[in-house]
């Protein structure tokens, strides 16, 4: 992982645009780092004295490390589908320098052992793997983790993400034990009772295709209870992970409103697909939460606008092609996203729905950062960690999923022409990504 | 030879290919009907000698099964079934590994019955091959839809204008699915007809001229076409349905078959559960068709058949 390496040298990115939300600066700044972190911040012209290296970053914009707070790597367990190392070389061409990785592996990263194997360098990461505990013994929903002995060995976050924490008294004491440690449990928000051998959103489509649905009430319900639980528990602090649909973000602005420690993230297929585009039973459009109505579509790009949502998170799900290249209803539920994400911003988000661009950065920086706490990253603030991801906002490209660094190409944006893209992704001052 | 695909590749279905209503064009649709009408299982001419027609059924099947197979050897196809139990699937083969095997061994279409919805339409897009869809999960049944116009328009003039009453449990249904889309086309009106939770509102949806009520009185009042349909029990899922309610409320009996035009006929998919979903009375009453549309489901699939293999001429 390599952040407390002490002498890295020094890089000049010079020339760029920074767009740092979290310290409010969007200006054309110099940027140097030295030693793992940073060192200076300028205008332009402004940074004396030499660097080992430069990057000419003229054109382009210069961001804070990003940080996804949803990612399957798929490791312990399924190296078929993913690797620590393809996934966060993945996650670096993505622009990401720091992932949060999903325990619902095989076995379950259900104790501080499994979290320390997954941190250990054999594992080869190219950017920062946050790993998040399960919530409970194996994600069965039953018997708490050992919260504490998790958090000391590094998990950020717990959950059962893959299932809900569905029973109210578990959730209850999760809430609360995670208050004493000061450590957000994050939901995986389905009422499994009302989805079972659903595959898709609940609506026109479905019936039409004649597959089971999973209603907008199997979701929103339990972020409604969740949320209700974490107002009453001082000092919970509850994440709601891949919100989808116009309901749960009523019950989120509800906690917000309240004071409640809340916040949520939203993925970028969410925001850019409907249930609709299912098509002709396209597995690659088949996740969890699956793909929503048009309205629930537009109350998200409502709160990604307004600051309700806090990140941006790809949920990124890898499965091989025979997981895939199966009936519908059997095929597994997933995509994978960190190649894209940033591109679907700044296609979706930024050119076609008008969010600014700081907005966007800050929900891939500042805001994830905040929401598990990831210290001295989210902003280039002077001494924090020389995380830095450089894209270009005017690129177009086309997105092919058989070059992608992931071991899986389940992606339902194949072929996709996006404007946008990362040029360079930087961690603790060296370079672990550059496009061709 | 080399007919498998690169594992990635999504293609069109092979020409002949028939996987749903939906998505089938009106002139097709009127071909296939024109073709059935000319179709005598007495006297066929051996239109597909030497075709090798496999018959992929991986759910139970009486009437769709034996009507396919009478039809494919009226035209002098060669069949072969093949069913889940007795098969590789036993052994977890996947469904496009069976069907390259399929292909492999000879076939030249594969007539598929699956529970999974769009099961049909993965093997089309992998295959270069004919697929036809002989009901997939609760998505479509084209064929029955097809002999279900072709039973209707040997009583009725025209689909045009015809009132369609629908009962029973359209939800799990993949008959009344097809059959909305293509009686709808024509600009039939269909009333569908049943409890929420065989009948949900968003039914309607599914194509332009249809309504959704929860009484039966009103779906059947000048209906020229009442259509009943089976409770899916076995696709049920764990729904309680109280029968008795059920019956009360929706079985059709000789008193309300009364509520329609007196010239109405009944139709049912099959199979169907005498002193369920109807009488024994309305089932075997003189207005009944439900023997005629198995009838009929031999020349319509003997068109269907005829068309895959390039040989409707």
């Amino acid at each position: 992982m390599g952040n407390d390496k002490s002498k890295t040298g020094s890089l000049l990115i010079k020339g760029g645009h920074l767009i740092d939300p979290a310290a409010k600066i969007n200006a054309p700044m110099d940027v140097l780092l030295r030693d793992g972190r940073v060192a200076e911040i300028a205008l332009p012209n402004n940074i004396r004295g030499g660097a080992d290296g430069k990057f000419d970053a003229r054109g382009l914009i210069v961001a804070p490390g990003f940080s996804d707070l949803h990612v399957h790597l798929r490791e312990p367990g399924q190296g078929y589908k993913e690797t620590i190392a393809t996934g966060t070389a993945a996650a670096a061409a993505g622009g990401f320098t720091s992932v949060c990785i999903m325990p619902n592996t095989a076995p379950v990263v259900d104790n501080a052992e499994w979290v320390a194997w997954l941190r250990h360098p054999e594992r080869a990461a190219v950017v920062n793997v946050f790993p998040i505990g399960a919530a409970t013994l194996n994600s069965r929903g039953a018997a708490l983790t050992d919260f504490a002995a998790l958090q000391r060995a590094g998990a950020v976050a717990v959950t059962d993400d893959g299932r809900p924490i569905l029973d109210d008294e578990i959730m209850r004491a999760a809430l609360r034990l995670g208050a004493e440690l000061n450590l957000p449990v994050v939901q995986h928000a389905e009422d499994t009772r009302l989805t079972e051998n659903a595959s898709m959103h609940e609506g026109p489509t479905s019936f039409r295709l004649g597959l089971r649905g999973m209603s907008a009430a199997a979701e929103a319900s339990i972020v409604d209870r969740d949320v209700t639980l974490a107002q009453q528990i001082r000092e919970s602090r509850l994440h709601v992970a891949h919100l989808s649909t116009s309901d749960a973000l009523k019950a989120v602005r509800r906690g917000k409103r309240g004071k409640a420690r809340v916040s949520c993230e939203v993925t970028p297929h969410h925001f850019t697909l409907l249930d609709q585009d299912v098509g002709e039973y396209n597995t690659n459009f088949k996740m969890n939460p699956p793909l929503r109505s048009a309205a629930d579509r537009e109350a998200i790009l409502v709160a990604l606008a307004d600051g309700t949502v806090d990140a941006i998170a790809t949920d990124h799900a890898p499965h091989a092609t025979h997981e895939k290249q199966v009936e519908f209803e059997r095929a597994a539920f997933g995509i994978t996203g960190l190649e894209t994400a940033l591109a679907l911003a700044i296609t979706k988000l930024h050119r076609e729905h008008k969010i600014p661009l700081t907005r966007i950065v800050e929900l891939f920086t500042a805001g994830p950062a905040r929401v598990f706490d990831l210290r001295s990253r989210g902003s280039l603030a002077r001494g924090n960690f020389a995380d830095v991801t450089i894209f270009d906002p005017k690129k177009r490209w086309t997105f092919e999923a058989g070059k992608s660094r992931s071991l899986s190409h389940n992606t339902p944006f194949d072929g996709w022409q996006f404007t946008g893209k990362v040029v360079a992704t930087i961690l603790s001052g060296k370079i672990v990504y550059r496009a061709d | 030879m080399m007919h498998r695909l690169p594992s990635h590749a999504m293609n069109k279905p092979a020409r002949g290919s028939l996987l749903g209503i939906e998505h089938l064009e009106d002139k097709e649709i009127l071909g296939l009907l024109k073709l059935a009408r000319r179709m005598n299982p007495l006297k066929a001419r051996p239109l597909l000698r030497n075709k090798r027609i496999v018959l992929l059924f991986y759910e139970a099947s009486t009437r769709t099964r034996s009507s396919f197979e009478i039809a494919a050897k009226s035209l002098g196809a060669i069949t072969t079934l093949i069913q889940s139990s007795g098969s590789s699937i036993e052994k977890g083969e996947s469904l496009l590994d069976t069907g390259y095997t399929l292909r492999a061994v000879g076939a030249d279409a594969i007539v598929i019955r699956h529970p999974a919805a769009g099961a049909p339409h993965l093997m089309a897009q992998h295959l270069d091959i004919p697929v036809i869809n002989a009901g997939d999960g609760m998505h479509e049944h084209p064929s029955q839809a097809l002999l279900d116009a072709f039973t209707i328009l040997k009583h009725k003039k025209s689909l045009k204008g015809l009132q369609i009453a629908i009962i029973g449990d359209i939800y799990h249904s993949r008959v009344t699915r097809s059959n909305c889309h293509l009686l709808t086309r024509f600009g039939a009106k269909i009333t569908l007809c049943g409890p929420p939770e065989f009948v949900p509102d968003v039914a309607a949806t599914l194509s332009p001229g249809l309504r959704v009520t929860r009484h039966i009185e009103e779906a059947l009042r000048g209906a020229d076409v009442i259509m009943l349909l089976r409770l899916q029990k076995e696709r049920l899922a764990g729904q309680k349905i109280r029968l008795q309610d059920y019956i009360a409320r929706y079985q059709m009996t000789s008193a309300r078959v009364k509520l329609a035009r007196r010239d109405a006929i009944v139709m049912h998919p099959g199979p169907i559960i005498r002193g369920l979903e109807l009488t024994a009375e309305v089932a075997d009453g003189p207005q009944s068709m439900i023997i005629d549309e198995v009838h009929n489901g031999v020349p319509t699939r003997m068109a269907i058949l005829a068309r895959a293999l390039g040989k409707a001429k």
